[in-house]
């Protein structure tokens, strides 16, 4: 069963609100209970961005994550931020192509993604965020690849839809990143 | 339709559409943006009325207007806005106009912070404005809750031709659940709106919208009404919800997205052996003084959680006359508390009462 | 009494009932010459006044079209929403100088400039005359008001405002218009322009606002008399009659 609570975390411009939508609309999509929770502040380019996402079979409680199940850490900031809040035994995804020299906490099981290089290596550095998704989909199997492009396809239409096929293979990266 | 996942504020934008909104006039302001933004692609489209105006005053004097001459009309605003409208407000109440007003509430006073907060209960539930009336709130917890009371709202306002705030937070206006938009609501008993004034003198006899009434027997007389609707409120459409209090040693009171957040903690408290229920106001005027009846005889102590320092509290007062010992946890600032934290406040509160 | 002819009868806009204004005022005049332009331009059946906060707050009773009344300077906005949501009623405003110039200029101006389909009438007497007579935006330099008592000087509360000089600056305006209504040719004139205004809202052709100079007697201590005289000889050359803006003749003045 279902039932997962998991922070995003990284600047503005990497994708992270998207992360966490594309999770609570592939939810949507299987009829499970989702609640997205986005921090907010003024509207500035570049600040910090994290959002909340909780996937649960059971009806959703507090829209507030105080112990997630899992992080996905874009940046370095985001690390410091969060790794305390993790659960014992939780996964922490982290991006290390921006997060180095920096300690980890105990107790969590880490899995490193270098996840710009991954995405600048297949032609398009915007596709960071999807290669930690792929990551994250294959630790925690919350849902499928296909779940999350059945999604992806809803939204990229017109001329958008051309980018699904780099999102695909960020994904397919993204897992071969951590089962390797 | 199905359920659909949509942001806070836009599902709050489309109920209004599905209730039968017919104009929206409002002014930019954080964290409620999506809400004027959605309906300002939507409404034109489908032939109603969408205007961005000057300011929150003139938008609220604009709701009076298009009320006045029979529109189901709608505003929305974050906290130092509806501080502004309230002027607005109390001519719409003293003139007896419907209407709907959306408060996605942040931290205050002043411009305070744009994050969540409840700091607004006082100024909702004592009216607001100046002079005696008060606004029918309804304060939901999630983005079903909110969808389906913003579609009844319009017949609630229609029904008692008064104000109807709808009390939300940043919490709500910001997150995206999935929503069902065709759960049927409720349908008021509504007469014909004989009274607007439109211009249209072939279809009515001339009508005038009007709060002003120099003769103090009229303006006596004109206050008893209003206070007949408010009895009328308070009588017969209180809502509230008990959770978990079969068999519940101690109870949280807590409205909106804080019941949500003591939703999980009284799951966390279950683990430790200890059974909390949760009095959930949904209508936050009218108090609903009738839910404190029904509290089970073993509940001795109540647990105020609020995002303020306790505007709540002199309403339980009210509603318990001393029965309760009443305990209070709250966080301020735009903070939100974690369901941890009421649990600690909670077990705090039996441990006081238990010495 | 079969060749009795009626020669003059109360226009068909206006309530049978005593107005509230004191003697010698120019509110009843102005009130008459909005009554007859509904009735002419045959749009009374569908016309919505808003009676603002002042003096004509309680026109409501006054005219027999429907009537909104509204919160002090608010009546702009409240038009609004009317006109938005009844887009073939016709709107009019009635609104002193301090409803208008002073704690409304902001509605007044954003409808101006969101070119609002209505007809502001604006009665300028420069000086609030039902709170008994203070200062207002448009009290003449060295003019007593109860909070001028010296006479209103420049260093302390400014220059007097022009509203219709103001509102013409505004891009979405149509039509602004002064007048006055001290004598008789006045009278006319100001008819003329008051139902062009209205001429320009039943064709769907945008804002429009006509500023009358009137009278206090009361607050300006004068008789009737005196107090047209003042107004000729004061308010006048301050501000001057004329059209100051007309969209549609593709002119400003």
């Amino acid at each position: 069963m279902i039932n997962e609570q998991l922070i995003i975390a990284g600047f503005g411009g990497q994708g992270v609100m998207l992360m966490g939508q594309l999770l609570s609309f592939a939810a949507t999509n299987k009829d499970i209970n989702t609640l997205w929770f986005p921090s907010y502040g003024p509207e500035t380019r570049g600040g910090t961005a994290n959002c909340s996402v909780t996937i649960s079979e059971e009806s959703v409680n507090s829209p507030v994550i105080s112990k997630p199940d899992s992080l996905i850490i874009m940046n370095k900031p985001s690390l410091a931020k969060f790794q305390d809040k993790l659960k014992k035994d939780g996964c922490l995804f982290i991006n290390t192509s921006l997060v180095k020299d920096v300690p980890i906490r105990d107790g969590v099981n880490v899995y490193k993604i270098p996840a710009n290089d991954i995405a600048s290596k297949l032609g398009n550095p915007k596709v960071a965020n999807m290669v930690m998704m792929g990551a994250y989909l294959a630790v925690t199997k919350v849902f499928s690849q296909e779940d999350i492009i059945e999604v992806l396809k809803e939204k990229f239409v017109g001329e958008k839809a051309s980018l699904i096929g780099i999102n695909q293979e960020a994904l397919n990266e993204g897992a071969k990143a951590v089962t390797l | 339709m199905g359920k659909v996942l949509m942001k806070g504020n836009e599902a709050m934008a489309l109920a209004a559409i599905k209730g039968g909104c017919d104009a929206f006039f409002g002014y930019p302001i954080t964290p409620q943006n999506e809400l004027p933004e959605y309906l300002s692609k939507h409404m034109q489209a489908n032939g109603r009325v969408f205007v961005q105006s000057e300011s929150e005053v003139a938008a609220i004097n604009m709701v009076y207007g298009a009320a006045g001459a029979g529109a189901r009309v709608l505003t929305s605003s974050s906290s130092p806005g509806i501080a502004l409208k309230q002027e607005g407000i109390t001519y719409i109440a003293g003139a007896e106009l419907p209407a709907v007003i959306i408060n996605v509430m942040r931290g205050g006073p002043g411009l305070g912070g744009i994050q969540p907060s409840q700091g607004d209960y006082k100024q909702i539930t004592r009216g607001g404005g100046n002079g005696d009336y008060y606004l029918y709130s309804l304060a939901p917890e999630s983005l079903q809750e909110a969808v389906d009371l913003i579609k009844e709202s319009f017949e609630i306002a229609d029904y008692y031709r008064n104000p109807v705030m709808i009390a939300v937070d940043g919490l709500i206006g910001q997150m995206m659940e999935p929503v069902d938009f065709d759960h049927e609501v409720k349908k008021w008993d509504l007469k014909p709106k004989d009274w607007v004034a439109d211009g249209d003198r072939k279809s009515h006899p001339k009508n005038i919208i009007n709060s002003l009434y120099l003769d103090p027997t009229d303006l006596e007389n004109h206050n008893l009404k209003l206070k007949k609707k408010y009895d009328d409120m308070k009588a017969n459409h209180q809502r509230y919800e008990m959770i978990n209090m079969e068999n519940a040693e101690i109870a949280i009171v807590a409205f909106g997205s804080t019941s949500r957040i003591a939703r999980t903690a009284i799951q966390l408290l279950k683990e430790q052996g200890v059974n909390c229920g949760i009095l959930r106001p949904i209508t936050i005027y009218p108090f609903p003084e009738k839910a404190f009846k029904e509290l089970p005889k073993e509940v001795k102590d109540l647990v105020v959680v609020e995002m303020n320092t306790g505007q709540m509290i002199d309403d339980v007062k009210i509603a318990t006359m001393g029965t309760h010992n009443i305990h209070f946890y709250g966080r301020v600032g735009g903070i939100v508390p974690e369901a941890e934290e009421i649990v600690d406040a909670v077990l705090k509160a039996r441990g006081e009462s238990n010495e | 009494m079969s060749n009795t002819k009626i020669v003059y009868e109360k226009s068909k806009a206006l309530e049978d009932v005593h107005l509230s204004y004191c003697p010698g005022c120019t509110h009843g005049v102005i009130h008459k010459l909005v009554a007859e332009s509904l009735v002419e331009l045959d749009i009374l059946d569908r016309a919505v006044g808003i009676s603002s906060v002042g003096c004509s707050a309680l026109n409501y009773d006054f005219f027999t079209c429907d009537m909104q009344q509204a919160a002090h300077g608010r009546a702009p906005a409240v038009a609004t929403g009317i006109k938005r949501f009844k887009p073939d009623s016709i709107v009019f405003t009635y609104q002193g100088d301090g409803d208008l110039g002073s704690i409304g200029i902001a509605e007044a101006i954003h409808a101006a400039h969101r070119g609002e389909n209505m007809t502001i009438v604006f009665v300028n007497n420069a000086i609030y005359g039902m709170t008994g007579g203070q200062m207002a935006p448009t009290t003449l330099i060295g003019q007593k008001t109860t909070t001028s008592p010296e006479g209103r000087t420049e260093a302390q509360a400014g220059l007097p405002l022009r509203i219709a000089e103001l509102m013409a600056t505004i891009p979405g305006a149509t039509y602004i218009e002064r007048v006055s209504v001290h004598d008789p040719k006045h009278v006319m004139k100001a008819k003329k322009a008051l139902k062009k205004a209205f001429e320009i809202q039943k064709n769907k052709q945008g804002f429009s606002l006509i500023e009358f100079i009137s009278t206090c007697p009361v607050n300006w201590g004068m008789t009737p008399k005196k107090a047209v005289d003042w107004a000729v000889d004061n308010m006048i050359p301050y501000f001057p009659l004329g059209v100051y803006k007309d969209k549609l003749a593709g002119e400003n003045k």
